[in-house]
């Protein structure tokens, strides 16, 4: 189906919503096509093409809720849809913040945010599998000692993205995305070790060279070998832009609205307070044309826009839906995110730690002796309180240089103190999905080591 | 159960002929094997929090993967229509990765074998939402009544139906008729107005909905999350660096699902990358240790009457008293390996390329009693409780993060811990394992294990156990 049948169809369904005594209704179709090309020791291992769409819906009768969703879109499919959320709506209790946003606050972004490139539905499969196979190759080659790999891949996605409700709201838009990523295991006696590196873009204009991607992850791989567990001591701590964006996913968290109202979050209350450093500056910003994290509206039709969520240490807005929103008496920050079925939760759009003007390498040459992350493990975090705690790898900082190989420990502190610690905020800032930061150094943390 | 009476010939109309043709279809360039998975799922899920039933949600999907191999290499399509010809389209674009002339023209399917763990009448997807709606409310009352420092509670229920059939070029058809429920809850506590502290329980499996009626009533998981969050009022910071840990029985088994059960699924160590590649016969644990991966263990979250390739799923001894003695095998891996499917060839759905995956993973009882285990320790950690899990499977090196532990000190239980994650080396880390409790104990049920994008259930457990020495991730 095309973006009008399928915005027809859930206009359609919204109004048989509302016609079987539903008060409110909101649909959501997604439709998608999907293809991945697998290179393994320079020969292909898998390929799979296929594309899928279903659709979700839910509704509201008073303040009662009930959610459906259906990947059959035959009559009946649609008709059990109806029927299922309607009847769903009777076993939930009445909430007073139910709702839909007010009529006022939906809309779209103006202009095109280039979310969509057709060059990735045009590639010829043997040049995405001949894509993959040049990475791969370009890492194989790079050293005698990447002897084995767990291999190459090519992916891209497009798909389109309807939403309609009751208020009188209909959109719909496209995306697409490739990538290309490469694993290879370094082997050097006994060591053996594993890294990836990869690229990815709306279109494949977007996409690094292979060689370039193959390079850098045989490297990442190399620089792992003949890792060292070192003695349990507190030291300050360089996060890599890769894992640093990690604490952004723990600060995302922090500030969800639903984390906030349910008081399940160490920065509930703190709206107005110092809770970073002065150098920190996090914003989120949906409307970054081209970038991952960028749509025209969220998922409950409200326009994506730009928030300042930390300025210069100060919070200054916790990130919401309608919902969130109507329990705090604040406003959506256009940050609704939903699967197919169930109430929206909350997401973010290019969530980010503004750059700051120190280059990567002047940080690491301030450091005597301390810790270089460039892999983190685990799920140790608590947002309740704060307390951080993780499995990492990484680079031993001896002299302000990388020295020797880190594997086998872990860091940990809380995250109101490691905020507070962030002494420098590197000009490294570079997008590779929709969270980035650039090189982070937190003044002490305790690694555990031996 | 005959063909005639699945899901899949009743409403779609699908016939053997039809299966038939459509794997002939997908060898049609050649290729060494071919099968088709379809699925039919219905879900549902029920949300609470503030007391409030914010959510309930229900669903339906299908559909049918194609895969064709040769070699080692794999072609693999997909369709959410069940119609003969979108069928017939993703078997011929599956079998692109092939390149010759066919091989195979006939095929006559045959019934396979398969176990009966679950023989659910009414699955409880197939109940009356009220029943379901009066868990999680049932949840709430008894987090909130456990204690008056307790002051959010969220519940959620969630099961579902799934049918499967898989029809492979080998000959074998098989069904499976797969319940699955499982209720969380999560409390908060909070003393005097000072920081809050969370607790999460829950538990569920391949079950009637009767199981949270009896043994196993939401009010059990209630008070063990609120439990938690008020024993964690009084935590103090964890320990950084080597020390003495005790596990306790069940749960804790995540440390084998780590520390092992990856590393020893058959396509890391087929491509020669991970950290126990060609160590089989070598002792890679204690002499108490014995690991064993089972999916046959009835109603159990993590079993299946057969996998997603269509083989029955059996008992598998990974580490026996301390030496490796197998691998998870799927198809494609023993194939190339030159061994049988250990039924371990697992997929989240009908969109994904099967691997060898885990079910219930568990270390055999010993003989020490729990508490002498305890005793045992002058200094160290106790944990009844994690989080999740990770491993990277070349260096070996897995994590599991504690979220309710206690120290040990002169073998007495002292105060609770801080959340703190656990690291080691799998190959290395089992060889300290001292003392094995004769209390083995299984998960409650809530295990959800990913890999490459896959999600999937599955089980752990352990006895108590004590390891001499892990790297603890604390503060103190």
């Amino acid at each position: 189906m095309n973006g009008d049948c399928l915005r027809e169809l859930a206009e359609g369904v919204v109004k048989r919503a509302l016609a079987a005594g539903a008060t409110d209704a909101e649909c959501t179709i997604a439709e998608g096509d999907e293809f991945s090309a697998n290179v393994r020791m320079r020969e292909v291992e898998s390929l799979k093409e296929a594309g899928s769409r279903a659709a979700g819906l839910r509704i509201l009768i008073g303040r009662k809720t009930g959610s459906s969703y259906t990947s059959d879109f035959s009559e009946d499919g649609i008709a059990l849809l109806l029927k299922s959320a309607i009847e769903l709506a009777e076993v939930t209790t009445e909430d007073p913040h139910a709702g839909l946003p007010d009529p006022d606050e939906l809309g779209s972004v103006e202009g095109d945010l280039r979310l969509y490139c057709p060059d990735v539905e045009a590639l010829e499969t043997s040049f995405r599998i001949e894509t993959a196979r040049r990475a791969e190759a370009a890492a194989l080659d790079a050293d005698p000692r990447i002897a084995n790999s767990e291999g190459a891949s090519f992916d891209s996605h497009v798909g389109r993205h309807i939403f309609a409700n009751s208020r009188g709201f209909s959109g719909d838009y496209r995306t697409s995305y490739c990538s290309v990523g490469v694993a290879p295991v370094a082997k050097d006696g006994d060591s053996m070790e594993r890294d990836h590196w990869y690229t990815l873009a709306r279109g494949f204009a977007g996409l690094e060279s292979p060689e370039s991607v193959g390079r850098t992850a045989a490297r990442r791989a190399l620089r792992r070998l003949h890792p060292v567990k070192v003695e349990t001591q507190r030291v300050p701590v360089l996060f890599e832009p890769t894992v640093a964006r990690s604490l952004l996913d723990n600060l995302f968290e922090a500030v969800h609205g639903m984390s906030i109202y349910r008081h399940e979050s160490f920065l509930a209350g703190k709206l107005g307070e110092k809770v970073a450093a002065d150098n920190v500056t996090v914003i989120d910003d949906g409307t970054l044309p081209g970038l991952f994290g960028a749509s025209p509206f969220d998922d409950e039709g409200v326009p994506s826009r730009r928030t300042v969520v930390i300025d210069r240490g100060v919070l200054k807005s916790y990130l919401l839906n309608s919902y969130a929103a109507r329990k705090l008496g604040m406003k959506t920050t256009g940050n609704a995110s939903r699967g197919l079925a169930g109430n929206a939760g909350i997401g973010h759009g290019n969530f980010f730690v503004e750059a700051g003007v120190q280059s990567p390498e002047s940080i690491l040459a301030g450091v005597s002796n301390g810790f270089y992350v460039t892999e983190l493990m685990g799920f140790g975090v608590n947002i309740v309180t704060g307390d951080y705690s993780r499995g990492a790898a990484g680079l031993w900082i001896r002299g302000g240089e990388l020295a020797f190989a880190v594997s086998e420990v872990t860091i940990a502190g809380n995250l109101k103190d490691m905020l507070m610690g962030i002494e420098a905020v590197g000009s490294d800032l570079e997008f590779r999905g929709s969270t980035a930061s650039p090189t982070l150094k937190i003044g002490e943390m305790t690694v555990g080591g031996k | 159960m005959l063909f005639s009476e699945s899901v899949f010939a009743s409403r779609f109309n699908i016939t053997r002929q039809n299966l038939e043709a459509w794997l002939a279809e997908a060898l049609s360039q050649g290729g060494d094997y071919a099968d088709l998975y379809f699925e039919y799922l219905l879900t549902s899920s029920i949300g609470l929090d503030e007391s409030i039933v914010k959510s309930a949600a229900q669903g339906v999907s299908m559909g049918v993967g194609v895969r064709v191999i040769v070699g080692e290499r794999t072609g693999y399509a997909y369709s959410d229509d069940l119609s003969p010809e979108k069928i017939r389209k993703a078997a011929r674009v599956a079998a692109c990765i092939a390149a010759g002339p066919s091989k195979v023209d006939k095929f006559d399917l045959q019934e396979g074998a398969r176990h009966n763990l679950y023989p659910v009448l009414v699955a409880p997807t197939e109940t009356a939402f009220a029943e379901r709606v009066e868990l999680v409310k049932r949840a709430d009352r008894a987090a909130r009544a456990y204690d008056p420092r307790i002051f959010q509670v969220q519940a959620t229920y969630a099961d579902n139906l799934r049918y499967v059939m898989v029809a492979t070029s080998d000959g074998v058809l098989t069904f499976d008729r797969q319940p699955l429920a499982r209720l969380s809850v999560s409390a908060l506590a909070r003393q005097n107005g000072g920081p809050p502290q969370s607790g999460r329980a829950g538990g569920g499996g391949r079950v009637e909905l009767d199981y949270f009626l009896t043994d196993h009533p939401p009010e059990r998981f209630a008070t063990e999350a609120a439990r938690e969050a008020v024993v964690m009022l009084d935590a103090v910071e964890a320990p950084a660096g080597e020390t003495t840990v005790v596990l306790g029985p069940g749960w804790p088994g995540i440390l084998l699902h780590e520390a092992v059960g990856h590393g020893l699924e058959a396509d890391f160590n087929r491509k020669g990358f991970s950290a126990f590649s060609g160590r089989i016969g070598q002792k890679v644990a204690s002499e108490l240790c014995t690991v064993v991966d089972d999916g046959t263990i009835a109603s159990r979250r993590g079993s299946l009457n057969v996998d997603d390739e269509g083989h029955a799923t059996q008992r598998n001894v990974l580490i026996e008293n301390g030496v490796l003695r197998g691998y998870l095998q799927d198809r494609l891996s023993s194939s190339v390996m030159h061994t049988d499917s250990t039924g371990s060839g697992r997929r989240e759905g009908y969109a994904h390329i099967p691997m060898p995956r885990m079910t219930n993973t568990f270390m055999m009882a010993g003989e020490s009693d729990p508490e002498d285990i305890i005793r045992s320790v002058p200094k160290g950690i106790y944990c009844v409780n994690f989080g999740g899990g990770q491993v990277d499977i070349t260096s070996g090196n897995f994590v599991f993060s504690a979220s309710e532990s206690y120290l040990i000190e002169d073998g007495k239980l002292t105060r609770p811990v801080r959340n703190a994650t656990l690291i080691g080396n799998g190959p290395e880390a089992l060889k300290y394992v001292s003392m094995v409790g004769n209390d083995l104990k299984l998960d409650e049920g809530v295990g959800i294990c990913g890999k490459e994008g896959q999600s999937v259930p599955v089980g752990v457990g352990i006895p108590t156990i004590r390891i001499d020495r892990m790297t603890v991730g604390g503060t103190a």
